[in-house]
């Protein structure tokens, strides 16, 4: 078993992914930077801390992209964005099985905020564009910055979205929650809330997460398999459906819990039997506790 | 610019918008023809419960009025930083809104977004940002972070990045930096309703920010990063 959560971007690509199948455009020697970042001083990357390129997954022709953590955390920059950005439009122009986006990023790369910001919106487009023409998008979050920001709202805008338990999807990280409203709001150095609040156990109880799997490159690679024949349709009928769901949870959980641990209490409203013990229990457990 | 000052330069003083809390909401007349506006005031902070409720008014718009123009009103200081929201999975209602708007947007609905007054980040991605072009009041404010705040990320002095904001869009807020890198498409000055028509006769369905951001100097790579990966071998 290998820790999806500790491999690098390129590390993921080479054991998800068919073996050798990996061709990358626009790839590291080709020193395709960030002149924002130079212009500030700051180290860049050579590849802007994400990949692209085609691949073979169990056999089907797959574009993919990873994003690498370990760089400015996964950040959008100009480049970065736009290399996603071209990635979705290719696969718009030549039509792949399906596109595999390994997402790991705190959002927007703040040291060029307004590119950044426009980049995911782009991104956002791009994908809709990609999912309307049929073709599934799928989404993997496992790495250890998790996938925050304008990319938790990119993922939740795809077919399919497969978490390990160590993963995490939200828009605001907890830091900046507890700066902005105190540690009483959200104390972001409680790892056990911060999971409960943001994690992929929780992200599965709730259906925000389409599969949930152990921390395991294998385990992402049989999702992602699983994952890659599923187009879902946006439609005026689907979109009802996500509006009646999210308007449900919505007063499920009170303004106030008076304590009680607020993903507790969805869980529990949500039907969950034992919803306290979810933190201890292992992925096949929690898997199994799922109620629609 | 207040939001009623706004719509009352825009359709009049019987525009028939009304406000609920941060919500805005209005099926009003444009120049004779059916418009369904949506938005948010007093810098509103976007959070599930106001993602779903802009979010209803366009999926109506869809069922109830095919092929009706939808102004998106801009004014935000971007998402609720709350952990109940979060618990609730506000990406997920996020994203609701921003594929409820592109889901009209593919029906067939021109979608037109206005900052009048501030845009931030969460908030600004899933409205204006996915309509077909957004807008901006010269007065209006479009940012990610301010200085001082970028100056501690990056842990660069406040008169650095505001001098390498002279040159380099960016870095800094401010909306001209919008406009110079295609996020914005143009501001509107003086008859806002001859920008509205304008807008609604002119702005192009497919995404063209990247293009107008390297014609116009602000955002030089973006597209041609884009055209490298599309040809690449």
């Amino acid at each position: 078993m290998i820790s999806f959560a500790e491999c690098s971007a390129r590390e993921r690509l080479a054991l998800l992914l068919d073996a050798g199948s990996f061709h990358e455009w626009i790839p590291p020697a080709e020193r395709l930077t960030s002149p924002h970042l130079a212009q500030l001083g700051v180290p860049s990357a050579f590849d802007d801390g994400v990949a692209i390129g085609r691949a073979k997954l169990d056999g089907h022709e797959v574009f993919v992209a990873a994003q690498e953590g370990a760089f400015m955390g996964g950040g959008v920059g100009e480049v970065h964005g736009a290399k996603l950005v071209g990635l979705l439009q290719r696969a718009l122009r030549d039509k792949p099985e399906a596109v595999v986006l390994l997402a790991e990023s705190g959002g927007v790369r703040l040291h060029e905020a307004n590119a950044g910001l426009i980049a995911v919106s782009e991104v956002m487009r791009a994908v809709l564009d990609v999912r309307a023409a049929g073709i599934p998008v799928v989404v993997l979050i496992g790495g250890a910055n998790g996938c925050f920001g304008g990319m938790g709202i990119v993922a939740r805008c795809a077919d399919f979205i497969v978490m390990s338990d160590v993963g995490r999807l939200a828009m605001s990280g907890p830091e900046v929650i507890e700066a902005s409203h105190g540690v009483e709001e959200y104390d972001s150095r409680d790892r056990a809330l911060v999971w409960r609040t943001s994690g992929g156990k929780h992200r599965w109880l709730t259906g925000d997460c389409d599969a949930l799997v152990d921390d395991d490159v294998q385990a992402f690679r049989a999702a992602a398999i699983a994952a890659i024949r599923q187009s879902r349709p946006v439609t005026l009928e689907t979109l009802e459906a996500e509006h009646a769901l999210l308007e449900t949870r919505l007063h499920l959980l009170p303004l106030e819990t008076d304590g009680a641990d607020a993903a507790t209490w969805l869980w529990r409203e949500l039907g969950i039997k034992k919803a306290e013990r979810v933190p201890e229990l292992d992925v096949d457990a929690v898997r199994a506790l799922r109620t629609a | 610019m207040n939001w009623n000052q706004l719509v009352t330069r825009l359709f009049g003083s019987y525009h028939g918008m009304r406000a609920a809390g941060d919500f805005l909401q209005g099926d009003v007349m444009f120049e004779g023809r059916p418009l369904t506006v949506v938005g948010t005031t007093h810098h509103a902070p976007i959070g599930v419960a106001l993602a779903l409720a802009q979010a209803r008014v366009i999926l109506d718009t869809i069922a109830q009025h095919p092929g009706r123009p939808i102004l998106l009103l801009i004014d935000t200081q971007g998402q609720q930083l709350r952990r109940r929201d979060e618990t609730l999975g506000i990406n997920r209602a996020m994203a609701h809104l921003g594929m409820s708007i592109d889901l009209a947007r593919r029906r067939g609905h021109p979608v037109i977004g206005l900052v009048y007054d501030q845009a931030l980040s969460g908030g600004f991605i899933t409205s204006g940002l996915i309509a077909d072009g957004c807008y901006a009041l010269p007065e209006a404010e479009i940012r990610v972070m301010r200085i001082p705040a970028m100056a501690r990320v990056t842990k660069l002095s406040e008169e650095v990045l505001t001098a390498l904001s002279q040159s380099n869009p960016v870095f800094a807020p401010g909306v001209g930096n919008y406009v110079a890198m295609g996020g914005v498409r143009e501001l509107w000055e003086g008859d806002l309703a001859a920008a509205l028509r304008d807008a609604l006769a002119n702005t192009p369905v497919e995404d063209t920010r990247a293009r107008d951001g390297a014609q116009r100097g602000g955002r030089k790579l973006a597209a041609s990063v884009v055209q490298r990966v599309l040809a690449a071998a």
